[in-house]
């Protein structure tokens, strides 16, 4: 029999990127908050700078909810379904900002209206067949707001393309108007980042510094980033990495509103005949709880957003929570993260050090940017070049077909070459598809004996088209830097990653989406989520401070909603 | 960099690659800072390879001393050692598997005892002597039969235990000394790896700069807790996944 706990205001599940935001705003307006994390705290010393155990062994020593729930995915309904090693995200106080790159990208304004502007520019018609996209219920300027406080709550560091519709052309000459610069200057640069960025306006484009939330300089009393080179997969020894655990989350424990409960394996979301959500029930250690509340915000990640809501069956929702309408699962997208580029110089890159935020970004080819009156697709991608070597990822690296994987030659090649090779990560649009899903896995299940998630997906040819031809301009960039050789990396299969959106989207319309313009469900009226999961469209570019922004503004609605929402 | 290193590589001119390593000289007393008994060095071509024995100085803890004995020899051609300097054997890559086989690898345990058995058994019949008495020459020639899945007698695909055998030699060989690899750095040295640092200065990162070797690893710094050095699960029955490159993007 499960303990029940004493009622709070609002129930947070997860404190990652998206709750641990949520709950400052919560806090500040005097609410009662407990917010249930399924791992632990860390700390600057669980941080070390180890390849071995960050990246070769995926954290082993942090609590591994996730890697017990990996989803399993097959390429469409007639595909064989598998199920990969490993789950992208992990369980944390915190949450995977703990070791994300930390890019803090604002969307363009293009991403908010692809139906409006696509039709408008080219006509209908370059909808892609079978797409479900539809524009976000709200635009740019609705989010700016938000994406200005929570730059200047956590602390992002870049450098303005456009302050409220003047261009300066040091940033993102294509990003939307924002009030104010960034509560920082960029990252530095390198000497190799230096020599793409020139080569970069010697083909006459736009070069710029992208934006993170890594401190430049001292910033909230917090260090300046140490370039260390261990920040892919590993949590920042000097905690200049701003992720909620440094930020947020200790401030919205200051007002004493806010209770951390960690190891909180949550189980479902419970919800009474009349359709509203009563408190979630959780498990620690092997013991069950209930905590109750008069309000719930969902912030999870994509796939447990998703499976939570369809775990979670009542009288009144008998499909799972928030699915009369059949919605939960649908409209998932992923990042087409994979298909980089990666060339070889015939000189040291001395790229041993710094990390994947400190590097050079080319929007030319992103959103709507240039003309696609003669392409055969919509969108596009975003280019990035950045600085980071370890040494085992350094030594595994291909050989361009010069010789073979081992042995003396081999020895040979990867001794002169280890420091010689740059691959470069192109974001790049990715539509919703009728037949691009979320469900729960007839088969697979966790050790609690619950389904696990199932993604039934793939890319189409849009997303195949903009591939091609992003890799190619990559590929000329780096040949204008003085590359030897490229290569185009394979672009890999829609399985589990850390750029999962839709299974809840947010829109108007109750037909076609599980949440509303403010994230809240339209059949749960006191039911938030936040997350990745309500996003639409993608944009090339890295999701997080869409997110927390988003997290922000649903946070916020709540709490100067509280009565209309929660009676 | 998950890309085919053999592209574009037929099996004959591997084959042709694999004699010319086999011609490779002794390492120069320099380049091999290990202790006299750990031995090393490849031997010319047609000899037969060395006692791979000698080479080791751990006490096994994993690992049987047969088994041992071949995944020196193999990785010994993996990384070979050379007139460039020490290999996969110097660096203790060996030592490093067999004590994260009793940790963090322990899913693959099987996968080794599978593996050796079948790779002694297809040395002994395709070639007529053991894997460890064979030279360095044939070695490597039943090492490519393994590699392209063309070795006979494993339980599925012998290739993929060659990728299995060979991420886990660079691991141990590039992979911080913490656990048993790399030893004396040389792995680091081997690839102008500067070494762990807890901070790095706008000159450090200019090109052309070289920042001399400080041979640390993360935990000779106080300020970090110290990880289990065989990796262990962190609760029973978790899946230890051990991709050498993050699958997911970022």
């Amino acid at each position: 029999m499960a303990t029940r706990l004493k009622p709070t205001d609002v129930v947070v599940v997860g404190l990652g990127a998206a709750g641990g935001v949520a709950v400052l705003p919560l806090a500040q307006a005097g609410l009662d908050v407990v917010g249930l994390e399924a791992g632990t705290w860390l700390t600057k010393r669980d941080f070390a700078p180890d390849e071995i155990r960050n990246n070769v062994r995926d954290w082993p020593q942090s609590v591994q909810k996730a890697q017990h729930e990996v989803p399993t995915h097959r390429a469409n309904e007639k595909a064989n379904t598998t199920r990969a090693g490993s789950h992208p995200m992990m369980n944390a106080v915190g949450g995977t900002t703990l070791h994300y790159w930390a890019q803090s990208w604002r969307l363009n304004p293009w991403d908010f209206k692809v139906v409006t502007d696509t039709t408008k520019r080219y006509g209908a018609s370059r909808i892609p067949k079978g797409s479900t996209v539809e524009d976000w219920p709200f635009g740019l300027d609705e989010l700016e707001a938000y994406y200005d406080k929570v730059e200047y709550e956590l602390g992002v560091s870049g450098q303005a393309g456009n302050i409220k519709g003047t261009i300066d052309p040091r940033g993102n000459i294509f990003e939307g108007p924002r009030q104010r610069p960034y509560p920082m200057p960029p990252l530095r640069s390198t000497g190799f980042i230096d020599l793409m960025a020139a080569a970069a306006r010697g083909l006459g484009w736009h070069p710029f510094a992208g934006p993170a939330a890594i401190n430049s300089r001292p910033y909230q009393n917090r260090s300046a980033c140490m370039y260390h080179g261990f920040c892919n997969k590993g949590g920042c020894h000097v905690d200049a990495k701003n992720g909620p655990n440094v930020t947020t989350i200790p401030r919205a424990q200051d007002t004493g509103r806010l209770k951390v409960v960690t190891r909180a394996h949550v189980t479902s979301i419970d919800a009474d005949h009349q359709g509203r959500v009563t408190g979630v029930t959780y498990v620690t250690d092997g013991v069950e709880y209930v905590q109750p509340a008069k309000a719930v915000l969902l912030a999870s990640y994509t796939y447990e957003n998703t499976r939570l809501l369809l775990l979670s069956k009542s009288k009144a929702f008998p499909n799972g929570l928030s699915n009369n309408h059949g919605q939960v699962g649908r409209h998932y997208l992923s990042h087409a993260q994979g298909a980089g580029v990666t060339a070889l110089f015939p000189f040291n890159l001395n790229a041993w050090y710094g990390l994947p935020a400190q590097g050079v970004a080319v929007d030319n080819f992103a959103d709507d940017n240039f003309d696609h009156g003669a392409q055969d697709f919509i969108g596009g991608g975003n280019l990035w070049v950045m600085s980071d070597r370890r040494p085992i990822s350094a030594a595994s690296m291909g050989t361009f077909g010069r010789t073979p994987g081992w042995g003396a030659e081999w020895k040979a090649f990867i001794k002169e070459n280890a420091d010689r090779t740059s691959t470069a990560y192109i974001q790049k649009t990715t539509l919703p598809y009728e037949d691009n899903y979320l469900d729960l896995d007839p088969v697979v299940k966790d050790p609690l004996g619950f389904p696990v998630c199932r993604i039934t997906a793939d890319y189409k040819d849009n997303e195949r088209r903009i591939t091609a031809q992003t890799q190619e301009r990559m590929a000329q960039w780096y040949r204008a830097a003085g590359a030897s050789a490229t290569q185009a990396n394979p672009l890999g299969t829609m399985g589990p990653t850390t750029h999962a959106y839709g299974g809840t989207r947010m829109g108007r319309n109750p037909e076609t989406n599980v949440v509303n313009q403010w994230g809240f469900s339209h059949e749960v009226p006191n039911l938030g989520v936040l997350g990745a999961s309500v996003m639409g469209t993608s944009g090339a570019r890295n999701p997080t401070l869409t997110v927390q922004a988003l997290a922000w503004r649903t946070a916020e609605h709540l709490t100067k909603n509280w009565k209309t929402i929660t009676t | 960099m998950a890309d085919d290193p053999n592209i574009g590589v037929t099996r004959r001119e591997l084959l042709k690659r694999a004699g010319l390593a086999g011609a490779a000289l002794t390492i120069p007393a320099s380049a091999a800072p290990v202790r006299a008994e750990a031995g090393g060095g490849a031997t010319p071509e047609g000899h037969p390879a060395q006692s791979v024995a000698a080479a080791r100085r751990e006490p096994l803890e994993t690992l049987t001393a047969a088994e041992s004995d071949l995944l020196e020899a193999v990785c010994a051609r993996i990384i070979p050692s050379d007139a460039m300097g020490p290999g996969a054997r110097e660096a203790r890559a060996a030592h490093y598997i067999d004590r994260a086989l009793g940790g963090a690898l322990a899913s693959s345990r099987q996968a080794y005892s599978a593996g050796f058995a079948a790779l002694d058994r297809y040395s002994r019949s395709s070639r007529g002597a053991a894997f460890t008495a064979l030279t360095e020459r044939d070695q490597d020639s039943v090492l490519i039969d393994v590699e392209t899945g063309a070795a006979t007698g494993f339980t599925g695909s012998s290739a993929a235990f060659f990728a299995m055998v060979r991420t886990h030699t660079l691991q141990g060989t590039f992979g911080d000394p913490y656990y048993g690899g790399n030893a004396n750095f040389v792995g680091w040295d081997l690839i102008g790896y500067p070494g762990v640092r807890t901070s790095v200065s706008a000159d450090d990162q200019r090109l052309g700069a070289t920042l001399a070797p400080n041979h640390r690893s993360a935990y000779d710094y106080d300020m970090f807790t110290k990880a289990s050095a065989r990796g262990g699960p962190a609760e029973p029955g978790a899946r230890l996944p051990e991709p050498g490159e993050d699958p997911h993007g970022h």
